[in-house]
């Protein structure tokens, strides 16, 4: 008796063509091909999906939510990076 | 019989098949080893019950006498089913059901790849809808095949007995009658000579993969084609068509 | 409902493993207020965590045992569409378990631990369950009732405090009104049927009416400790008041099908625009809870049965893939 549970896989499905794949939610499989099919018959009963990842969820690497200030704060004083940091002048179409 | 007569009673079989092995199915749920399979194996029962009607719908229309698909499933009696007595054989544990559905599937598959050439031009495109949706059951249960026999020596002793037990139910779907003859020369249906061929290489393959020996071919069990039954079917055909029985004529 | 255990004291010891302090515990409140979403690796009090788990995976367990019921008259379903409808229906449970169970695990405790809390009878599950399903008509009042007040709690839900939840909350509501339709349609086609048929469906209703009420758990006043819950917006509406929503809005609805309600003490109260409505028998509710309903037991032991059963299957799966591994890695 193993007693070991079947890994969990992170599944991740994109819905449409063009659209990014969007975490969804997790399975328990035993091996890739299990995982991939489980996804299927969870997450897209009803056409919900053109194309599904599956990744085991030891291997995801997160940023840390303890350090969102220092990971992520800095960008926001460069406000130079977004389009509305520049006024254009009228008349001036496309930009 | 005639051609018209041949095709009727050939998708009749064809639905009897489907839903033999839906009913089946249906009793596993709730019971099955891990919560994602059950998912798995009520899709796999839905496609079933979803050709039983698309069967059992055309041939109420061939038939012409204005019966449905709930006719022919549920105010038919025993004798009248012409499934393959494979299909109405118990559950058992999940490595016998995903046996049995491994040997059938792999013969129906080649069966609906070749009526969708066929010359009825319904039959062909229900054949190629149900195509789409063995091909995915095939896989998904080989690969269980295979991971059973090639798991521990636990799950490789009974999986082994599983294919033991039902291999004397093999030979029956490539028994020819009248009417699988009949649909080959008249409709263009396929070959049951043919197929065996291609059965016999295909599950060897998948044995060997699976470590599994292939069975001695002994007697093989036959009658469910002509109507004549298992006990298993009577008790499967009484529950499911109470309800009907009960109350004659009532609305659902 | 499914949720009924959240108005039970929380058992475990105050002592935890790490310091809480007072500025913590005042910023997650704060994030809380601002309707931000809590996810699964930011900081949250020990308590949110735990009641969230227990929450989480007794909504699960309840899905699980859920298929039961409706499982059983599958077999007998009177039409070929039925039957498709009703296994596409109890399918979805199945699936909804597993969104739930993918969201307690986000909180960190495993699939595993889940199941063998519901198998040893420590964790609980929906009492609504517990209750045999006798008839077609059973069928169509499980629907009707049970999934429409598991609709009137979940609705919320979807806007709960806790993001993986809320998200699975979201998938199951999409899907769940299709569930409460299927049951009215059944009962609609009976009503309209034979006197047999109307007699099963008055059956059904009278049978299933009052524990559907008891989903919503005890009334306000027994509920003492929800309040922490509804600060941390991990509940959203008081039972009492999901309690009267059901009610005033299913009471039409058994009009409509001709049916009689089971309750002598049921009187529409033009003033406040509610249904006015008898007592519940709360012993009843405890003794269902405490494992003494028609069917605690039949439920457990097909489960236990089923998880037993595929132990073997599981292990193989297991051996194979280490196996396979293996030989990759060579």
């Amino acid at each position: 008796m193993s007693g070991k549970e079947w890994p969990l896989y992170e599944v991740f499905i994109r819905s449409k063509s063009g659209l990014s794949h969007r975490h969804a939610g997790s399975v328990h499989a035993a091996d890739d091909q299990m995982a991939l099919d489980a996804a299927r018959d969870t997450y897209t009963r009803r056409s919900e999906g053109v194309s599904i990842w599956v990744v085991r969820s030891s291997q995801i690497v997160a940023s840390d939510p303890a350090e969102t200030a220092a990971f992520f704060e800095p960008a926001e004083d460069k406000i130079y990076r977004h389009p509305t940091f520049y006024d254009m002048p009228d008349g001036v179409d496309n930009l | 019989m005639n051609k018209e007569g041949a095709l009727l009673a050939y998708v009749t079989r064809l639905g009897d098949n489907a839903l033999v092995l839906g009913q089946r199915m249906v009793e596993q749920v709730a019971a099955y080893p891990e919560l994602e399979e059950e998912l798995a194996n009520a899709n796999f029962a839905l496609d079933y019950i979803g050709q039983a009607r698309m069967f059992y719908s055309y041939a109420g229309e061939l038939e012409g006498q204005g019966r449905g698909e709930d006719d022919f499933a549920f105010l038919r009696d025993e004798n009248e089913f012409r499934n393959l007595l494979l299909l109405e054989q118990p559950n058992g544990h999940f490595g016998e059901a995903i046996t049995r559905l491994v040997l059938f599937e792999l013969f129906y598959l080649a069966q609906l790849e070749a009526l969708i050439r066929c010359s009825d031009e319904r039959l062909a495109a229900i054949a190629a809808r149900a195509e789409k949706e063995i091909r995915y059951h095939l896989r998904h249960n080989t690969q269980w095949l295979v991971r059973l026999g090639d798991g521990t020596d636990d799950s490789h002793r009974r999986v082994q007995a599983s294919v033991n037990e039902l291999w004397r139910y093999t030979g029956e779907m490539f028994e020819a009658d009248d009417i699988d003859t009949i649909v080959e020369k008249a409709w263009g249906g396929p070959s049951l000579e043919r197929l065996e061929e291609r059965w016999r290489s295909d599950i060897n393959a998948i044995l060997i993969n699976a470590t599994l020996v292939r069975p001695e071919d002994g007697g093989m069990a036959t009658g469910g084609k002509a109507g004549r039954h298992s006990e298993h079917l009577g008790y499967m055909i009484a529950e499911m068509q109470y309800l009907q029985r009960v109350h004659p004529g009532a609305s659902w | 409902m499914y949720t009924q255990g959240l108005d039970q004291k929380d058992k475990q010891p105050a002592a935890i493993d790490r310091e809480e302090t007072a500025e913590q515990l005042a910023a997650f409140q704060a994030r809380i207020d601002a309707e931000e979403k809590i996810e699964a690796k930011d900081w949250m009090p020990e308590a949110y965590r735990r009641t969230l788990v227990r929450q989480i995976s007794q909504h699960a367990h309840s899905e699980i045992i859920g298929m039961q019921p409706e499982g059983n008259w599958l077999t007998r379903a009177p039409t070929l569409k039925r039957k498709a409808i009703l296994l596409a229906k109890i399918q979805d449970e199945a699936g909804h378990g597993l969104y739930l169970y993918s969201a307690a695990e986000t909180l960190g405790v495993s699939r595993d631990q889940m199941v063998a809390g519901l198998l040893s009878g420590e964790a609980k599950y929906s009492s609504i369950f517990n209750y045999p399903a006798l008839t077609w008509a059973d069928i169509g009042a499980i629907g009707w009732l049970v999934d429409g007040a598991a609709i009137m709690n979940q609705i919320p839900l979807c806007r709960c405090s806790y993001g993986p939840y809320s998200r699975a909350m979201i998938r199951v509501c999409k899907e769940e009104s299709f569930h409460q339709r299927q049951g009215f349609d059944i009962l609609v086609t009976l009503c309209n049927g034979t006197p047999q048929q109307k007699a099963m469906a008055q059956d059904a209703l009278d049978r299933w009416w009052w524990p559907s009420l008891m989903m919503f758990g005890p009334s306000d006043k027994e509920s003492k400790h929800s309040a922490q819950s509804m600060a941390w917006k991990i509940k959203r509406f008081t039972n009492d008041e999901l309690r009267q929503k059901f009610i005033d809005v299913t009471v039409p609805q058994a009009e409509f099908l001709g049916l009689r309600v089971p309750d002598d003490d049921l009187e529409f109260d033009a003033e406040t625009g509610h249904y006015r409505h008898g007592e519940i028998d709360w012993r009843e509710f405890l003794d269902v809870l405490a494992g003494n309903g028609p069917c605690n037991r039949q439920r457990m032991e097909k489960r236990r049965k089923a998880h037993d059963d595929g132990a073997w299957v599981r292990e193989a799966a297991q051996a194979y893939a280490e196996k396979h591994a293996a030989k990759h890695a060579a």
